[in-house]
């Protein structure tokens, strides 16, 4: 059924859709929409044979949520940025205990400074904890993930996490076809838990394991994600032919055919990337590009066959790895090894800056003749940092970076 | 005092001993642990030091609440020195489903194991969680009030050794004054743990108004199951603080543990008291007062309390500040001997 609505409304029902029986939340933006609109469903029985939570922290609404998927029912939370951190602890505990929880991630920036707007840098703070990690391009792909969340954790008995960029996606009113009932109960069958708390059958579950088996449990969660990358591709498929339309997969690939450069993203900038990628291609450019849906297991191999025939890749990406560069480009040059491919890194957008398409038109013919700095940063505003970098060596007792940033950004306006 | 509705009237205490006589008793009303059908929730095997408090408490505590729900019960746990030393896998002590998550948590976990039986319609399964006094009163404290708070049908049980002791025995929130741990070494002028204002979990949990709230220790179990038994009569959060000492931490004898225990009531330091919806509904008078150093000089960590070379100003007012707490308890929770009508022991099971 087509709707206008809000990205975490469409969220919201997908994950109602999939009849949890547990949903756990702590408000933080710009999540918030999603759990508001999931308590809502439950108070009035739209969702019906489910427990809407209300806890103390992040800590405590993925504790729960372990709590209740050990307990053998479908279980879900979202969060975003500080409190992904401030429930880490428990993010690498649902996994390493093997519980197939969905969560919805808000991406936003973390502080200090404090900064509630859009950027990756929450998802790759705990990009190796062991969860399927999933970035959605578009809110019908954010709705639709979610559906194949709950399959793919299931099956696999590991937990996913669907990225969707905070404001950019979560806050957009925008036309999604929701699916109905029926459809999703033909798709997603009911839970059926490999680890089930039962008095019956009695379990211990969470032992201490030494050296002797440590890298053994190890091992098999990475295969669990080296499965993940076969049936990630053959779940899109069965939901294609469910729903009638393409949603998640490994990547996604965007004319690039016969490209000799190809760009990569994760996330809601492909929409922008796709214009300017017409917009060159118009123009005759040879430019194509790839987003990444999957980027926990990362496709080497797919990713790799995608990019190879082309002369060079430009990785955008909302995340900066201080004192190295970028993420997504040094796992995307982990895929290309053997590859005589040379990869340039645009930092893009962090805490919001908003990622224009003339911005990004620029980096690209930058890029296409191999002149981008590496790292490049995208519409950095090098005459503030410069003002801050003279007044830091000139003052021992210079004060916080950030404050003198602000201070400094005043001043240039008019 | 006797057991009322028994064929005769018992006294516990009846030749000035310590001992409780579950032989005097008519079978019914003897313990959990003296049946040979007990369950045995925490079976031998374990990896728990000589005379550890704590795994007998847990094993008291989960087999009275096993025989309250028939049989029907899942434990979460906090990481600490219980889960350690009860699932070195592929063995495991546990004979009832148990769950290990992090240290902090264990109150939120079993929130969302409770919900899930809600919502799955296995509500015959009840719901315990258990922490030491690490998991309970310092890393774990926001999601057990969270958990209070909401109400949740969780009893939780503190196993209290009064320290850090899996790590090591470093100070927690729990560590009496004076006391050494790694952490508040007996050195310097000033040796030992810090005088603070100290933190009570049971009051703390009291003032969230939970349905249940009791503290007990291993010295008696008729009134630790009686109390596990009382709490899983209720619906909603319970709390039960449980004084398990440490022969590890405490520089005690394996030996003495029963007796600590027994002092640190009888002393006034750990006051044993039971209260409902946020009142204190009963307590369980003194005995026989103890001054507290007869507790304290069984324990190595307070032996800088009494050594003849140290800082004695600093050791007596040590001394002073821990008297003051037992004369403190005995005052709020009315556990003055005198209370007791023949001199005898009171409280719910004698």
């Amino acid at each position: 059924m087509l709707k206008q609505i809000e990205g975490s409304r469409g969220i919201a029902e997908a994950v109602a859709l999939c009849r949890p029986k547990v949903i756990c939340a702590y408000p933080i933006t710009p999540q918030t929409h999603i759990v508001e609109n999931l308590s809502e469903m439950v108070r009035t029985g739209e969702l019906t044979g489910c427990e809407f939570i209300n806890v103390e922290s992040e800590f405590a609404a993925l504790s729960v949520a372990i709590g209740s998927s050990a307990t053998g029912v479908r279980s879900y939370t979202a969060t975003s940025s500080q409190g992904l951190l401030f429930m880490a602890e428990a993010v690498y505990n649902a996994s390493g205990l093997g519980l197939p929880i969905v969560m919805t991630l808000g991406n936003r920036a973390i502080g200090a400074p404090i900064n509630i707007w859009n950027d990756h840098s929450d998802a790759m703070a705990l990009k190796d904890a062991g969860w399927i990690m999933l970035f959605a391009e578009t809110n019908q792909e954010a709705l639709d993930l979610h559906l194949q969340a709950f399959l793919l954790a299931e099956e696999l008995g590991c937990p996913v996490m669907v990225n969707v960029d905070g404001f950019i996606l979560t806050h957009a009113y925008e036309r999604l076809d929701v699916p109905t009932q029926e459809e999703v109960d033909a798709f997603l069958p009911p839970f059926d838990p490999a680890i089930l708390l039962d008095p019956d059958h009695p379990l211990s579950v969470g032992a201490m394991v030494g050296p002797d088996a440590f890298m053994e449990v190890r091992y098999l969660a990475h295969h669990k994600h080296l499965r993940a990358l076969a049936r990630i591709p053959e779940i899109a498929g069965d939901f294609a032919q469910v729903f009638g339309r393409e949603s998640g997969g490994l990547i996604h690939e965007y004319r690039t055919g016969d490209a000799d450069t190809i760009v990569v993203a994760m996330g809601s900038v492909n929409g922008t990337i796709k214009d300017v990628v017409d917009e060159l291609r118009d123009e005759g450019h040879n430019i194509g590009s790839v987003a990444v849906t999957s980027f926990r297991p990362f496709p080497l191999q797919t990713v790799h066959v995608a990019l190879e025939h082309a002369s060079r890749v430009v990785v955008v990406e909302k995340n900066l790895a201080i004192g190295l560069g970028g993420t997504l480009a040094s796992n995307v040059r982990m895929a290309l090894r053997g590859a005589e491919l040379p990869v340039q890194t645009v930092i893009a957008g962090l805490g919001g800056r908003p990622i224009t398409a003339r911005s990004l038109r620029k980096a690209f013919e930058e890029g296409e003749r191999d002149e981008l700095d590496e790292p490049t940063f995208l519409d950095l505003n090098w005459e503030v940092v410069g003002r801050e970098l003279i007044r830091v060596s000139e003052t021992r007792r210079s004060g916080p970076t950030a404050e003198g940033v602000l201070r400094a950004t005043a001043e240039g306006r008019p | 005092m006797s057991i009322d509705g028994s064929s005769q009237r018992i006294k516990f205490y009846q030749t000035g001993t310590w001992t409780i006589g579950n032989r005097l008793l008519d079978p019914e009303q003897r313990t959990v642990q003296a049946s040979a059908d007990r369950s045995n929730a925490l079976t031998c095997g374990h990896r728990a030091c000589q005379g550890c408090g704590e795994a007998l408490a847990a094993r008291y505590a989960l087999d009275a609440a096993l025989r309250a729900t028939d049989g029907r019960l899942i434990a979460v746990n906090a990481t600490g020195c219980l889960e350690v030393f009860t699932t070195p896998y592929p063995e495991s002590s546990w004979q009832i489903p148990w769950l290990h998550s992090l240290f902090g948590n264990a109150a939120a976990v079993a929130s969302g194991v409770a919900a899930a039986l809600r919502t799955s319609g296995r509500e015959d399964i009840r719901v315990v969680a258990q922490g030491g006094d690490g998991g309970t009163t310092d890393i774990g404290l926001g999601c057990l009030s969270g958990m209070f708070e909401r109400n949740d049908d969780v009893l939780y049980i503190c196993y209290d050794n009064e320290a850090y002791m899996n790590t090591g025995v470093q100070r927690s929130s729990a560590t009496p004054p004076g006391a050494r741990t790694a952490t508040t070494p007996a050195a310097g002028p000033r040796p030992g743990n810090d005088r603070g204002t100290g933190k009570s979990v049971p009051r703390i949990a009291m003032a969230h108004d939970i349905p249940y709230v009791a503290t007990a220790t291993v010295a008696d179990l008729h009134d630790l199951e009686a109390k596990v038994t009382r709490a899983m009569e209720f619906h909603g959060s319970r709390y039960i603080h449980i004084l398990v000492p440490c022969p590890l931490g405490w520089g005690s004898e394996p030996a003495v543990t029963i007796r600590l225990a027994r002092l640190a009531t009888e002393s006034g330091l750990f006051p044993l008291f039971e209260a409902e919806h946020g009142q204190v509904v009963r307590s369980t008078p003194i005995r026989h007062l103890t001054p507290v150093a007869d507790y304290l000089k069984l324990q190595k960590r307070f032996a800088h309390l009494f050594k003849a070379n140290g800082n004695q100003e600093y050791a007596q007012s040590g001394l002073h500040v821990l008297q003051a707490e037992a004369s403190r308890n005995i005052s709020i929770y009315n556990l003055n001997p005198a209370a007791s009508a023949d001199g005898d022991r009171g409280g719910i099971d004698s």
